[in-house]
């Protein structure tokens, strides 16, 4: 285990170098100016652009470029935008509402999708299973952004339930519907896979021992019933984590939610290529780190598979 | 249609006018303390660049700074009128050298007072080449600024850094005293007094040079409003500065929050809803099919904006050099239809090169020309004698493409030619392509003034070597009567010139004029009354809160 552990790690270099040098690549491969437009209808002054070109390195060959910004990177300095605004302190301000959403969306998944999948798999054939079948194929044919603004108008602007948009604190409570939003589309294909897997695992010889040997009914369910049919449901979510941290470029917007989705949005428009490099690196961590600890939690599931 | 849609617009606009009017006069003073410490929340964007005067070129900084500090003179919120603010008064007998006098006792937020030598200080610093503003160049016209702003030999992008400059200081500008100086211009320029109202030409107080860097993270101003905290991506704080002299630009409510969005939709929701106190543009969800007329009703908010909107057509490619093609698109263009359908009454027809909001202004200068005729549309295309298509370039966001599609498609029918809209992904690739001489076709210009003068939608955009210049055209009538026009000691006397200037923009098509936007924004039901002004604005001052019952 130790051992699988250290080299999946070691694994992380690599990847990790190959995916911030080909971002990097494709910030500064894309065409245009990053200073262009700056000046409204005029073009820029010429001492603003000698300036900036020259404080940001950008005349140096795209190689020394990376490896400067990777040292940088590496003693802990992820530097500035082109307005001088400190890259940490911005990803400091939003990475924790961005997290605090996902994990918003996250916990309406597992709580709504799993209760919907384990309920309809166990019952079978019948109005409940239709109503979430059809329901469920609603979710995923809405794109986030109409599920987002038709909430947002009815519970907001025309019911004054919520507030349209999210405020600066982004507090748990002012995350419910924007996490709601943002999980839809997961949460009804969690439903589905959970359903589905109960369904198949509900007749397997291991349901019928349990059942006969006379273990009370919620003990075959949650314990032999659910947790082998969870495996396929723990796959989905920890990718859907590391999906939900950079897909919520819709949902942050309608919301108006400063989080990394905004962030990631607005850089790319803006050419911060720094900005965005950094982001994305975060965001390939993220889903490194959440595809190891799915894999470990397979040999908690499931104690056949082994790491030796 | 053109006075119908100026009836529509005038008549809120002048209503707006009066209530704002009547709030100032005491309307909302009789419920006391309970209005004149409200808190008001406005719609913004983040600001790009670190927010000092001189850098300061965008519509998100600008909200702040317009708050935060006050120029030498102010600008009257429907046209852009020019009033005396920090300075008593500005004379001039040639109108090269100009004579600054102060008003006695306007003080910074810090307690020191606003000297002569703030103004001349903040504007030696902000034309110095290596403090790098964005706004540099608008003291170009200041003598000596060759001496503190020097050039790069290879242009921006070669490995050649500009040389350092021989001064810091330019030799046109002369404290006379604590509260006179003298601005001496390289070449006479008539409306000087009216330029020196932009935001780069505020003062900064001692502070500031000590630590720019410093200061722009908390700027120091002498506006009405004091600057408290900014948080990128969330929000710009003011408050009110209660030594504030001005009875014209003091504000009547306590703090004001600037919003900051990313998207224009979300804050519509909250203006709708109550959250946001005022918005200064709707997004095209609202404008869609005239919605936000039934949407907003009391609380939409007009204005006649100082903007006019063209399409240029480049000089460096020949196959547009022709006259007769350029009078046969002009003539193609249904401006009418396009702005009461697709641009939902936002805009009106233009008849001429400049707005129509400004002193100066005649009517229908462009003609017939301006007029949709496709008979004789096609008339002049025949006689031109060009063939294959025609493009209109534009970046696509922020609906500039549907207006620009639809003429597109009137070219096409009007003419029989193929037509296409070109998009760039953002304005920032538009702008290289524009800057970078790269257009293919016609390019979209949309002209806001940044100081109301006649002398602003010609001297910038159509002479030779103008800093907006798009078309890099080239017309020596039209040089020598803007020359003339600069150097006529009296405005009166400026003005004429510049409108024989005009005149002579029809000889030779430089741009083809489609529209002018009508502003419309709108206001929450927690305002009394708000007036949007001529820069699409908020003015301030014209703020009255609703005292809750």
């Amino acid at each position: 285990m130790g051992r699988y552990l250290l080299r999946r790690l070691l694994q992380f270099i690599p990847v990790f170098l190959g995916t911030t040098f080909i971002v990097y690549t494709l910030v500064w491969a894309v065409p245009g100016d990053p200073f262009a437009g700056k000046c409204g209808e005029r073009q820029c002054p010429e001492t603003f652009v000698s300036l900036m070109t020259d404080r940001y390195g950008l005349n140096d060959p795209l190689v020394v470029q990376y490896f400067t910004y990777l040292g940088k990177v590496v003693s802990g300095n992820l530097g500035e935008t082109f307005s001088g605004v400190s890259i940490s302190e911005q990803l400091l301000n939003s990475a924790p509402i961005t997290v605090r959403l996902a994990i918003v969306a996250l916990l309406i998944q597992i709580v709504i999708g799993v209760v919907a999948g384990v309920v309809t798999g166990i019952r079978g054939r019948g109005f409940l299973d239709n109503l979430v079948l059809v329901s469920t194929l609603f979710l995923i044919s809405l794109p986030t952004f109409v599920t987002g603004s038709v909430l947002q108008i009815l519970l907001g602007v025309e019911w004054g339930i919520i507030n349209p948009t999210v405020s600066a604190e982004a507090t748990w409570g002012e995350l419910i519907v924007p996490g709601f939003v943002l999980g839809a589309i997961s949460m009804a294909y969690v439903t589905r896979l959970t359903r589905t897997s109960i369904a198949e695992n509900r007749r397997a010889d291991y349901v019928r021992t349990a059942i006969a040997k006379g273990q009370p009914n919620r003990r075959v369910v949650f314990v032999h019933l659910l947790r082998n049919s969870a495996i396929p449901v723990v796959t989905f979510l920890g990718t859907d984590l590391g999906s939900l941290m950079g897909g919520a470029i819709v949902t942050e917007g309608v919301f108006n939610i400063n989080g990394i989705g905004g962030l990631i949005f607005r850089n790319i428009a803006e050419k911060e290529g720094v900005m965005v490099t950094t982001i994305v690196t975060l965001l390939v961590l993220v889903y490194l780190l959440m595809s190891l600890f799915v894999d470990l939690l397979y040999a908690v599931l499931d104690p056949r598979i082994r790491y030796d | 249609m053109g006075t119908r849609a100026g009836a529509l617009t005038a008549a809120p606009l002048a209503l707006v006018l009066v209530l704002s009017g009547c709030g100032g006069g005491g309307g909302g003073t009789p419920s006391g303390n309970a209005t004149a410490d409200a808190t008001i929340t406005i719609y913004g964007t983040n600001p790009p660049g670190n927010m000092l005067p001189a850098n300061a070129t965008d519509a998100g900084s600008a909200k702040m700074q317009e708050g935060v500090y006050s120029q030498l003179v102010g600008y009257a919120p429907a046209d852009g009128k020019p009033f005396n603010q920090v300075a008593e008064s500005i004379t001039t007998t040639d109108s090269k050298v100009y004579n600054v006098k102060l008003r006695k006792g306007w003080k910074f937020h810090d307690g020191t007072e606003v000297k002569a030598k703030n103004f001349v200080d903040a504007w030696n610093w902000g034309a110095y080449g290596p403090n790098a503003q964005l706004s540099a160049t608008w003291f170009k016209q200041i003598d000596g600024f060759a001496d503190v702003y020097t050039k790069d030999p290879d242009g921006p992008s070669g490995p050649q850094k500009p040389p350092t400059p021989a001064s810091k200081t330019m030799k046109g500008l002369k404290v006379i005293g604590d509260h006179e100086f003298e601005i001496t211009l390289k070449a006479p320029f008539s409306v000087f007094s009216t330029v020196i109202g932009y935001n780069p030409f505020a003062p900064l107080p001692d502070k500031f040079f000590a630590d720019p860097e410093g200061f722009a993270k908390a700027p120091i101003g002498n506006g009405p409003l004091k600057f408290v905290s900014f948080t990128p991506n969330v929000d710009i704080k003011l408050t009110r500065n209660d030594d504030f002299p001005l009875e014209q630009k003091k504000v009547k409510f306590k703090n004001l929050t600037i919003k900051i969005y990313s998207q224009q939709e979300a804050a519509y929701k909250d203006l709708l809803s109550g959250q946001l106190d005022f918005m200064e543009a709707l997004p095209p969800s609202a404008k869609a099919g005239s919605k936000y007329k039934t949407e907003l009703g009391d609380r939409l908010l007009t204005a006649k904006l100082l903007s006019i909107s063209t399409l240029t057509l480049p000089e460096y490619l020949p196959e547009y050099k022709n006259l007769d093609l350029r009078k046969a698109i002009a003539l193609a263009i249904n401006r009418e239809q396009i702005t009461k359908t697709v641009l939902a009454e936002t805009y009106v027809p233009a008849d001429g090169w400049v707005n129509d909001n400004i002193e100066g202004y005649e009517k229908g200068v462009c003609g017939e020309f301006c007029q949709y005729d496709p008979a004789k549309a096609k008339e002049f295309y025949a006689r031109s004698g060009h063939t294959g298509k025609i493009t209109i370039q534009s970046n696509s966001d922020g609906g500039r493409k549907e207006p620009l599609e639809a003429a597109c498609n009137s070219i096409k029918n009007a003419l029989g030619v193929e037509c296409t809209f070109v998009g760039a992904t953002n304005f920032g690739d538009f702008r290289n392509l524009i800057d970078g001489q790269k257009l293919t076709g016609l390019g979209r210009s949309d002209w806001g003034a940044d100081y109301a003068e006649i002398e602003n939608f010609l001297n910038p955009l159509y002479r030779t070597g103008g800093s907006s210049n798009d078309s890099k055209t080239s017309n020596p009538q039209l040089d020598s009567l803007l020359a003339q026009a600069d150097a006529t000691a009296q405005r009166a006397d400026a003005i004429k010139l510049y409108q024989q200037a005009h005149h002579v923009l029809p000889t030779y098509f430089p741009s083809i004029p489609v529209w002018m936007e009508r502003g419309v924004g709108a206001k929450s039901s927690n305002l009394e009354s708000a007036t949007l002004n001529f820069k699409r604005r908020l003015e301030y001052a014209s703020v009255v809160v609703k005292a809750k019952s």
